[in-house]
């Protein structure tokens, strides 16, 4: 590996770890920030001449706190004598590997709290845990690179201004706070798996990033059952990369994969987790969706799927997590327990106009019961609403199916 | 430390009867005994209604005062609490007792120097 790989490499795998055990001492995430960004760009200076150093991550560490030191030094005003002496008193203690991680997920809850707006939570948890560049994260999101370096800015200066406190919530507060940790972690994987983004590339790193998230905190967090069950729903989701879409990107909706494709070492992870999770005894909605998905890992075909366990799944998920799109799901279930008929007259009790799942449910289940023209009306409304173009090819060949008919 | 405006917004017009207000009253008062137990209280009050607000403005020759609150609104500020507590966390905590106590929207925001300028000076 050339030197400036080795520094792109090193950006990846030790950017929001530097960050967080430089913030632990500087309170301040934008200057945390800015000092491991100078130190990479030493690093990218340095290295090349004198080679990587063996412990890179460490390397980075210490320089990002020498130049966060020299900061403090310049603004004495912002933290005075009494923060440059807590960073240099912990100069020295990052030889332990463990601090790391917990650091990270401090990092993550101050990036998810709950006083910041969703976009924010998202953009920053991408920005400084992930290491993507405030570029790569506008594109993810269709806005403009200005756009989200504002939201960036803000977002930084209110962690600053309102003091939101650098540490994983405690007792009562944890589940709360962990709930909103675990949705934007999982908004970043669908955000990656179905909206209209730049290049496949941005988004199998957003999938990816979300999994690599989610992994840190089932493993920081190993009581917290949930944190499993949103890994495990995300692996099982994502063993079906190669089979969900065709030659041009079209969707290729579950019954129809080739399951010869999924990913077998990602299934029998998810599995493992899934049944790791669920005998806690602690259900929560990821850990029962991610149930639901392994049910469908399991089957041998569509038809042979045990639709009688994914109702009943699903009637629990509704117990727990009621709402339109759970009895949207459950009535696809259903529609193979007992027929289209009595799925559809659940679905037409939904208002879910807005929602181009809800029209593709209805316009299957009309086709099932052979009302070709409703179907074809309602594919149309689907593909209208669909935000992806794999979602729009999908819908719009269904649609010409019936017309072929 | 840092110190956090604690600002209740309430409906105009709208005086909840004496059943009602009472018992809100009442543990408004306990919540300020605890505040200034845990010593985080600095200041609190409500407020007279918006109607009873000036607003002053310079116009460029002269100040001109008119009668009614600043910006025209269905709620105003009704009262508000400054707290010294450690990070926000902490002040939404208090915060969120507030909000349940008295079922107003409550806004929270630190000042801008930690240390207030009064209390400096």
């Amino acid at each position: 590996m050339n030197p400036a790989d080795a520094v792109a490499a090193v950006f990846r795998e030790e950017y929001g770890r530097a960050v967080s055990v430089v913030l632990r001492t500087t309170q301040d995430l934008g200057l945390a920030e800015e000092a491991v960004q100078e130190a990479f760009t030493a690093a990218a200076e340095r290295w090349p001449s004198e080679g990587v150093p063996e412990r890179a991550g460490a390397w980075i560490i210490t320089t990002a706190r020498r130049r966060a030191v020299d900061r403090f030094r310049r603004e004495t005003a912002r933290g005075g004598k009494e923060a440059e002496a807590a960073l240099l008193r912990q100069y020295d203690d990052d030889g332990d590997p463990d601090v790391f991680g917990d650091d990270r997920l401090k990092l993550l809850f101050v990036c998810c709290h709950p006083a910041l707006s969703l976009q924010a939570r998202i953009a920053l948890a991408l920005k400084v845990l992930g290491g993507l560049t405030t570029a790569q994260i506008a594109s993810a999101f269709l806005v403009s690179e200005t756009t989200m370096a504002q939201r960036l800015s803000r977002a930084k200066a209110k962690i600053r201004d309102s003091r939101i406190p650098y540490r994983v919530p405690s007792g009562s507060e944890l589940p709360e706070r962990l709930a909103a940790v675990l949705s934007v972690v999982y908004l970043i994987y669908n955000e990656g798996y179905s909206a209209d983004l730049g290049t496949q590339a941005d988004r199998a790193g957003l999938c990816r990033e979300a999994i690599r998230l989610c992994r840190t905190i089932s493993h920081l967090l190993p009581d917290e059952p949930e944190g499993e069950g949103l890994l495990a729903l995300m692996l099982l989701s994502e063993s079906r990369l190669q089979a969900r879409s065709g030659p041009h990107g079209a969707l290729i909706p579950l019954a129809e994969q080739d399951r010869s494709l999924w990913d077998d070492a990602l299934i029998s992870e998810g599995l493992s987790l899934v049944g790791r999770c669920l005998r806690r005894g602690r259900l929560g909605p990821y850990q029962l969706q991610a149930a639901i998905q392994a049910v469908h890992s399991t089957a041998p075909s569509a038809s042979a799927t045990d639709w009688q366990r994914v109702v009943r799944l699903y009637d629990a998920l509704a117990q727990l997590a009621p709402g339109p799109v759970v009895e949207l799901n459950r009535a696809v279930a259903l529609a193979e327990v007992t027929g289209p008929e009595a799925a559809l007259a659940v679905v037409d009790r939904l208002k879910l106009g807005d929602y181009h799942v809800f029209h593709a449910v209805r316009a299957d289940l009309l086709r099932r019961l052979g009302r070709a023209d409703q179907a074809a009306h309602e594919y149309a409304d689907a593909a209208r609403l669909a935000p992806s173009p794999g979602e729009r090819a999908f819908l719009q060949a269904r649609m010409r199916d019936l017309g072929a008919s | 430390m840092t110190q956090y405006l604690i600002a209740m917004y309430q409906p105009d017009g709208v005086v909840p009867p004496p059943e009602v207000l009472g018992p809100i009253m009442e543990k408004l008062e306990a919540f300020n005994a605890d505040l200034r137990a845990a010593n985080a209280l600095v200041f609190g009050n409500g407020l007279t209604d918006a109607a009873s607000a000036t607003v002053l403005r310079h116009n460029g020759r002269e100040v001109v005062v008119t009668d009614g609150p600043y910006v025209e609104g269905k709620e105003h500020l009704g009262g508000f609490e400054i707290i010294d507590v450690p990070d926000l966390d902490a002040a939404l905590t208090w915060s969120r007792r507030l909000a349940e106590i008295t079922g107003l929207p409550i806004e929270v925001r630190a000042f801008a120097d930690v240390r207030g300028v009064v209390e400096r000076a």
